[in-house]
């Protein structure tokens, strides 16, 4: 990696930072497990490097190691989502039936 | 390159991979700000899972894929055992279900780690080495660190703090050491010894770090680990020169943090406390002040329904003791007979009741509680001095009027829920033995207050019959 690139893949994570925190502190405390729940199923993006390195093909110890990886980071994608849209189902204003 | 060459080189596939990444991003920020609202917050969850299969989508088009057999093996057996862990856990169980995900997120980090240093360390350079070294670093504490969370909220591991002199020091210096083999990793990166060592580290301090903390602290650490996980995953972004882990990782790390912050803000702790972990310890109180030689108040199920008879309104305040008694249910059938009887029920919820951020109210809706009766603190506060009855299900700490008047306590200055301030309270506890922080609180022996000992399930069950009566 250049340091070019680094400067700017930098930026790119500082401008998130603020974006992030612009919507995160806005979240009511109402919200919060959802909320982790919510971020834990978006961590999972680490299953796109997983799926990567599993299928680069360069030698079966990577490959294993990926493989684990995407199943480590598959469990947080679906499992997260799952619970997170079983959690806020749950919240209910009084006289409504929807979410 | 000449930037038209290259766009108009790209088939579907390259423009595929070049485009989602950016799309995906934007639906997570997207999802992200519908959360500000319970209204918005499903249909926010909804555009950031669309999100998810967007960006999996287009690394699946990447041209370094070259075998499908390992991807597609290691996504069956991820989502056989997602599936139940997003549909079967119960919701008393979710401060432990976070923990254990955590933990995979960590896993996963650390595995894409090691496979690229083991596959490339000839030829990493300074900025590659250092964003690989951190990954792992990050990746391993997690890793070890959510299993320990996930040990002690499961009872698996003793809940009490593990402590020695010199831990915080000796944690430091490993600490240290991690970093300085960071730097010669950055000047070296071919020194396979020193990367192993680090992975082997990381996996120690996730144990040392957590091993000292105590239950009631837990929704600190877990906001925590949740903040580690994030930023390994931004780190694995830079060493992948990929933006979308890096604006997701960013996204999840700052969550983490500033719910961590929030919380210990909540607990009245500074900053340091936070970060280096070092609470937790046990401090044995003694009482002082009026109400300590004074015994409780035993009241009976009875005594309470009689009561509750005669209140116009009625605070419910829910602790951690709510969800292991799993009487959200119990607490939301008393309400409604409350309600039809003329009675304004309210909730007060602390920021830290329970083992996690916003714990109290997932449970309270599970038990179909609409979310416009729950309160944050400073909401209702100033609403107990109007209130006839204040019902404590399983709280202890966050109404403990030391915090405001016993300047030695070790909780003073922790903003509280101002229950003593209610005309009568009802106390819903299994014993008189003080709470996890070991401090005696006065609620329990002002003159305003009626224990009633029991499970709070079945006490709130005996307390609705006697009221039907």
């Amino acid at each position: 990696m250049e340091c070019s690139s680094f400067i700017i893949l930098f930026y790119i994570f500082a401008l998130s930072i603020f974006a992030g925190y612009q919507v995160i502190s806005r979240v009511p405390q109402l919200l919060h497990t959802p909320l982790m729940a919510f971020t834990n199923a978006i961590s999972g993006i680490s299953l796109v490097a997983s799926l990567i390195v599993a299928g680069e093909g360069l030698n079966t110890v990577s490959s294993l190691l990926g493989a684990v990886a995407v199943a480590a980071a598959s469990i947080n994608v679906v499992g997260g989502f799952l619970i997170t849209d079983r959690m806020l189902k749950m919240f209910k204003k009084r006289g409504s039936s929807r979410p | 390159m000449n930037f038209y060459n290259y766009l108009a080189g790209l088939d579907l596939r390259g423009a595929a991979y070049l485009i989602t990444p950016l799309i995906a991003s934007i639906l997570f920020l997207l999802g992200l700000r519908g959360l500000s609202r319970a209204e918005s917050a499903h249909r926010g969850m909804r555009l950031a899972a669309f999100g998810m299969l967007i960006a999996v989508v287009g690394t699946l088009l990447s041209r370094s894929i070259v075998s499908y057999e390992w991807i597609l093996g290691g996504l069956v057996v991820g989502t056989v055992i997602g599936i139940p862990m997003g549909l079967w856990i119960p919701m008393t169980k979710m401060p432990e279900r976070i923990a254990l995900s955590h933990s995979f997120g960590g896993l996963a980090v650390a595995l894409v780690g090691v496979a690229q240093y083991f596959n490339y360390y000839r030829q990493l350079g300074p900025f590659d080495a250092g964003a690989v070294s951190f990954e792992v670093l990050l990746g391993t504490i997690t890793f070890t660190g959510s299993l320990m969370a996930f040990g002690k909220l499961m009872g698996v591991l003793p809940g009490r703090p593990q402590t020695f002199t010199g831990q915080n020091a000796m944690n430091l210096g490993i600490l240290a050491a991690a970093l300085a083999i960071i730097v010669i990793l950055i000047v070296r990166p071919d020194q396979q010894v020193l990367f192993y060592t680090l992975v082997s580290i990381g996996l120690l301090l996730g144990v040392l770090l957590v091993v000292r903390i105590g239950g009631p602290d837990m929704p600190v650490v877990i906001c925590l680990l949740n903040s580690y996980a994030g930023l390994a995953a931004a780190a694995t972004g830079f060493a992948l020169n990929n933006p979308v882990l890096i604006v997701c990782g960013a996204l999840d790390g700052g969550s983490g943090f500033i719910l961590a912050l929030i919380m210990s803000k909540a607990m009245n702790r500074s900053f340091q406390n936070v970060i280096f972990g070092a609470f937790g310890a046990t401090v044995q109180q003694k009482c002082e002040g009026e109400f300590c030689s004074l015994t409780p108040r035993e009241g009976t199920p009875d005594d309470a329904a009689e009561l509750l008879k005669f209140a116009n309104s009625i605070i419910v305040v829910p602790g951690y003791g709510m969800a292991v008694a799993q009487a959200q249910h119990a607490v939301r059938d008393l309400a409604d007979l409350l309600e039809k009887s003329g009675a304004d029920v309210k909730y007060a919820i602390h920021p830290v009741a329970g083992r996690m951020p916003g714990h109290m109210n997932v449970l309270l809706a599970e038990a179909n509680v609409s979310y416009d009766q729950l309160y944050e603190l400073d909401a209702i506060n100033d609403d107990f001095q109007r209130t006839d009855v204040s019902i404590v299900v399983g709280a202890n700490d966050v109404v403990n009027p030391a915090a405001k008047n016993m300047p030695g306590s070790p909780i003073f200055g922790m903003p509280i829920l101002n229950v003593d301030q209610s005309k009568a309270v009802i106390v819903l506890k299994r014993s008189m033995n003080p709470g996890f922080a070991g401090i005696e609180n006065q609620l329990f022996t002002s003159p305003h207050t009626m224990m009633v000992f029991g499970d709070a399930k079945k006490t709130l069950a005996k307390i609705a019959a006697a009221m039907k009566n």
